[in-house]
């Protein structure tokens, strides 16, 4: 694993969320606590919405297009057969980390 | 045998462990000789906190005492500290001289963390780490009136202040984090904390940053904080960590990261020199709880002794040490997939569980009120108890574990008579099944005969589930409409709740009235907090993160993620210059689509999200704001010509539009909320199908509320004729502030008077001049401080509006 650093973790607000760039597309990151980031796909299965502007809450978000929520620990839609792809952070004094060998090895594939 | 000469550096409660299975084990064995800083020798560090708050003194935390040490023939070298240590030629140089050792154990725990913030230095500056610091406070406790503040909401930092508040001091508490041990709580249990402290007298700032420490010949006087508040002291107690205090071994040579490195028996990167206790770092980890460092001291003692054992790393918890907070977290609450909460509040007792569960095993476990359980739920975590049978019950503790049914009204069956279903009353669930049994056979008969649930009412989903266990079908459970999965109560009973019991905060609402989730969802949220910002404007601070997209971004989403711009054009007047900047605006960004709304104003639509702070920047620069096109609160109001240049207008239709606008720009409401003035009865405006109409007559004004063009459509009915223009204004807002205060969330107008009926409106708005007067003055309160541009506001945080990182070419590579 090679961990690339993002962002201090107050770059991203409690209960909000950034983006990030890659060569997949947008990622999410979503803060659901002071100390606890999720990484999931920025673009909703639906209809592509940006799942950085939804609502936070609990371990979810909501996708502010069409309200499915999305649990970010397995990216599971709620009551839907809709998924979407999330990646592993660590978070190390203070700083969001992201695990850079699989996004690389993905665009790879 | 002969004997060996050990060195300790530090006779803290690590090594203070170590000797003692040492001398336990082999009497003789070894001649040690103990150096320690502070001049005097092992004492229970953790009980300072009683001593501060004058619950135990100094004596009754000694540990080791004189003549435990001259018994087993320490040569204790107090008060004097050591400059270096030499491993080649192994030797411990002290203030006082050189002592050779075989052996060496490093135990030099750590120190606190400094901010070097300016003025750290000055006098009246301390940490909390050992009896120097704790009679320093309490002599400062001494003078009456003096003023404390503590940096750091964690553990020591409130345990100090709760000491110093004890001993009569006014205490302050500035946290950085939004909530209280951080580390160790949720928001929920923080909250709950944060209430107990503060109704000692504590008063407590989360989400403060000091900026400057003050002081006035060379002692300190005051903490800034960023915000400019200015807090003054005469004490300021640092208690936010503390650090490995590694600098010796690091000297010698040892190798060091974080802590001092040792491997599982103990042994530093020398195999001559151990280290235990808050200095070391073991497997990447670092110590700051006397559990772990028991063990370690353990394990020291028998690599001494020549047995073979190895620290293993366990789950720890913790508790608070201040009188009355009931409090305990344990385990892990860091990210992971496929974890999975369960909450159990109870608001009349102040009690709050959470439970974190993975797979089939529990991983974390945070409590407030109610810790009686903590050490079974810790043993679950510790053992990693496979808790799939009992996952339904789980939170109400191990008396409800007979592997009966999962079925949730079992847990209800279950509870003993003298269980206390309504908090409020102190009503037990005795009394009530009894009551049920005398043929109280509904909710309101319970009420009635017992008071259960008459109070905050938070316990009504109890009572029902009580009626049902003891009534079975003969009891038809009502079809209560609550606002969403997290809550029992609708949307009236909260917003009645959060003024009765003057809830200002999220954290308050979630806890006193029994949210069944961790922090709502993206229903209750924004009800939650439009509620919280209407009631209590001043007290409380708008939340961006429970808003709707639009709202957060102050623009509409559009289907492919791009926004809409609409700056306001009071009352539909717009100028050369601003349409200019409209078009250049457009040109620049290369919106699109230009298109006039419906609404009297122009709206941009496709801008993308990275340009909206540039977008509203340029618009700003030409006096343009925010049109709120996108949000709860006021829309546009709509005029026609009127008197100015048409020739049946009667009044200032146009004049009276801007005003009104001007007045009620910016407010937040229930739902949208748009307007309209008309010259005279032709009605140009269509003011007649808004949530207030105006229609100008040669008498005056005729103002109508509650109409409806959109997916009903529905003509105004009168709420009262004006003669005034200045009349006209005071019904309009006084109207829309009763709105504000009393609708539900997501109704509008014309909703919501269909509910609470016209007449009552009027009873306020129009012949209660008194409560007219009220209402008035409250928006205006209101507006103080939502009466702004939030484009303005939002242009300055640009880099917010950008992807926080770009990968694109890393990820190439
Ligand atoms: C831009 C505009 C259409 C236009 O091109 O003219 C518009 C556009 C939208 N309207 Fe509207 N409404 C617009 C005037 C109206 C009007 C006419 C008026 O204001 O005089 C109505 C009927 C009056 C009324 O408000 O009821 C109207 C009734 C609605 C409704 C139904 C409301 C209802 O309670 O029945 C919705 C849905 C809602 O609010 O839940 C809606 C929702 C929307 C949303 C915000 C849908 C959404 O959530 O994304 C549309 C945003 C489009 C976008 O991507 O920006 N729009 N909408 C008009 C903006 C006016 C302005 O300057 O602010
Ligand atoms: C107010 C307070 C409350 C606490 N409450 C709790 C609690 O509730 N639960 C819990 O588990 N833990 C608690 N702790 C933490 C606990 O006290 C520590 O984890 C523990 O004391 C650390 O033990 P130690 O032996 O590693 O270090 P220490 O006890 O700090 O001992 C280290 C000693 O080494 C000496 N020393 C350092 N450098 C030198 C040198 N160069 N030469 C000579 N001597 C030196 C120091 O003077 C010190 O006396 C609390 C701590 C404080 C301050
Ligand atoms: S009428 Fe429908 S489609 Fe047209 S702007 Fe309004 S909401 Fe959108
Ligand atoms: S695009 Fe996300 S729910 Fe429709």
């Amino acid at each position: 694993m090679s961990w690339i650093d993002l962002c201090a973790i107050d770059d991203i607000p409690l209960r909000g969320a950034r983006r990030i760039k890659t060569a997949q597309g947008c990622v999410a990151l979503f803060r659901t606590g002071d100390t606890e980031v999720f990484a999931a796909a920025d673009r909703c299965p639906h209809k592509g919405g940006p799942l950085s502007e939804g609502i936070v809450h609990g371990q979810s978000v909501t996708c502010p297009l069409h309200n499915m929520v999305f649990d970010l620990t397995t990216g599971q839609a709620r009551g839907e057969a809709m998924q979407i792809q999330t990646h592993a952070l660590r978070i190390e004094d203070g700083r969001v980390l992201i695990d850079g060998a699989k996004l690389r090895a993905r665009s790879a594939a | 045998m002969s004997t060996r000469k050990l060195v300790v550096i530090g006779a803290g409660m690590a090594s203070g462990r170590a000797l003692e299975h040492l001398f336990e084990a082999a009497p003789g064995q070894w001649d040690v000789t103990l150096f320690n800083a502070e001049p005097r020798g092992n004492y229970n560090r953790i009980m300072l906190s009683p001593v501060l708050s004058g619950e135990k003194s100094y004596g009754e935390i000694v540990i080791h005492d004189d003549d435990w040490y001259a018994q087993h023939g320490v040569t204790c070298r107090f008060g004097e500290k050591v400059l270096s240590i030499d491993a080649d030629a192994k030797l411990v140089e002290g203030e006082k001289g050189v002592v050779p050792y075989d052996k060496l154990l490093i135990a030099t725990g750590s120190t606190p963390f400094i901010v070097p913030l300016p003025g750290h230095d000055l006098d009246g500056v301390i940490a909390y780490r050992d009896l120097e610091d704790t009679n320093r406070m309490i002599d400062a406790a001494a003078t009456p009136g003096a003023r404390v503040v503590v940096i750091g909401g964690g553990l020591l930092g409130l345990e100090a202040a709760a000491g110093l508040r004890l001993r009569g001091m006014e205490v302050t508490v500035v946290h950085l984090m939004g909530h209280l041990m951080d580390r160790q709580l949720d928001e929920s249990a923080g909250f709950l904390l944060r209430k107990s402290l503060e109704s000692r007298g504590i008063d407590i700032r989360c989400g403060a940053n000091s900026k400057e420490i003050l002081g006035e010949n060379g002692k300190v006087r005051a903490l800034l904080l960023d915000d400019g508040t200015e807090l003054s002291c005469d004490l300021l107690v640092m208690a936010v960590g503390i650090r490995p205090n590694i600098a010796l071994a690091k000297e010698a040579g040892l190798a060091t990261g974080r802590g001092i490195h040792v491997d599982g028996q103990m042994i530093t990167s020398n195999a001559d020199i151990l280290s235990v206790g808050e200095c070391i770092e073991h497997d990447g980890a670092v110590f700051g709880l006397v559990a772990p460092l028991y063990d370690q001291a353990k394990v020291a003692a028998q690599t001494l002794l020549g047995t073979h054992a190895t620290f293993v790393q366990k789950q720890l918890s913790t508790k608070l040490k201040v009188t009355g907070c009931d409090l305990f977290s344990a385990g892990d609450f860091a990210e992971g997939d496929g974890r999975e909460d369960i909450v159990f509040r109870d608001p009349g007792r102040g009690i709050y569980k959470r439970l974190v569960i993975e797979g089939h095993r529990l991983i974390g476990a945070v409590m407030y009120g109610d810790t009686a359980d903590s050490n079974w739920f810790f043993g679950l975590i510790r053992d990693g108890t496979d808790i799939d049978d009992m996952r339904e019950t789980l939170i109400f503790g191990p008396a409800y574990q007979g592997g009966a049914s999962a079925d949730p009204l079992s847990a209800v069956a279950a509870l003993p008579p003298e269980a206390e279903i309504c908090g409020c009353n102190g009503i037990c669930k005795g009394t009530i099944t009894d009551a049920i049994a005398g043929g109280a056979t509904d909710l309101g008969a319970v009420r009635a005969q017992t008071k259960a649930s008459a109070s905050c009412g938070t316990c009504t989903g109890l009572v029902e589930q009580l009626l049902q266990v003891t009534l079975g079908d003969a009891f038809q459970m009502p079809a209560a409409q609550p606002i969403c999965g997290c809550c029992d109560l609708s949307h009236e009973d909260v917003r009645r709740l959060i003024k009765a019991q003057e809830l200002k905060s999220q954290e308050a609402v979630w806890q006193e009235l029994g949210w069944k989730t961790r922090n709502g969802c993206h229903v209750c949220r924004p009800a939650v907090n439009f509620y919280l910002l209407a009631d209590w404007p001043l007290e409380y601070r708008d939340d961006p993160q429970s808003r709707f997209v639009n709202e957060r971004k102050h623009a509409n989403i559009q289907k492919d993620g791009t926004f809409s711009v609409v700056p306001r054009m009071w009352g539909g007047i717009t100028t050369p210059a601003e349409l200019r900047a409209i078009a250049d605006a457009a040109e620049k960004y290369a919106v699109p689509t230009v298109k006039v709304t419906g609404g009297q104003r122009i709206d941009l639509l496709g801008v993308k999200g990275e340009d909206l702070p540039g977008i509203w920047a340029d618009l700003n620069a030409a006096g343009l704001v925010s049109g709120h096109a996108y949000s709860k609160g006021l829309r546009t109001v709509k005029t026609c010509v009127g008197t100015d240049h048409c020739r049946f207008g009667t009044q200032d239709s146009t004049g009276l539009g801007v005003k009104l606008e001007q007045i009620l720009w910016g407010s937040w409401t229930p739902h949208k909320v748009k307007l309209a003035v008309s010259g005279c009865p032709r009605n140009c405006a269509e003011a007649t199908c808004k949530d207030v109409g105006i229609v100008c007559v040669d008498s005056g004004y005729q103002v109508g509320v509650g109409g409806a063009a959109g997916m009903d459509v529905k003509e105004t009915e009168r709420l009262g004729d004006a003669a005034t223009e200045q009349e006209a204004i005071d019904l309009t807002v006084a109207f829309i502030q009763l709105y504000r205060e009393n609708a539900k969330y997501l109704d509008r107008p014309y909703k919501w008077v269909a509910k609470v009926g016209l007449d009552w409106v009027k009873a306020r708005v129009v012949d209660d001049l008194d409560e007219r007067a009220r209402l008035i003055a409250a928006f205006d309160l209101s507006q103080s401080i939502y009466r702004k541009d939030p484009w303005a506001e939002e242009a300055k945080r640009a880099p917010a509006f950008q992807p926080v990182a770009d990968l694109t070419l890393e990820a190439a590579e």
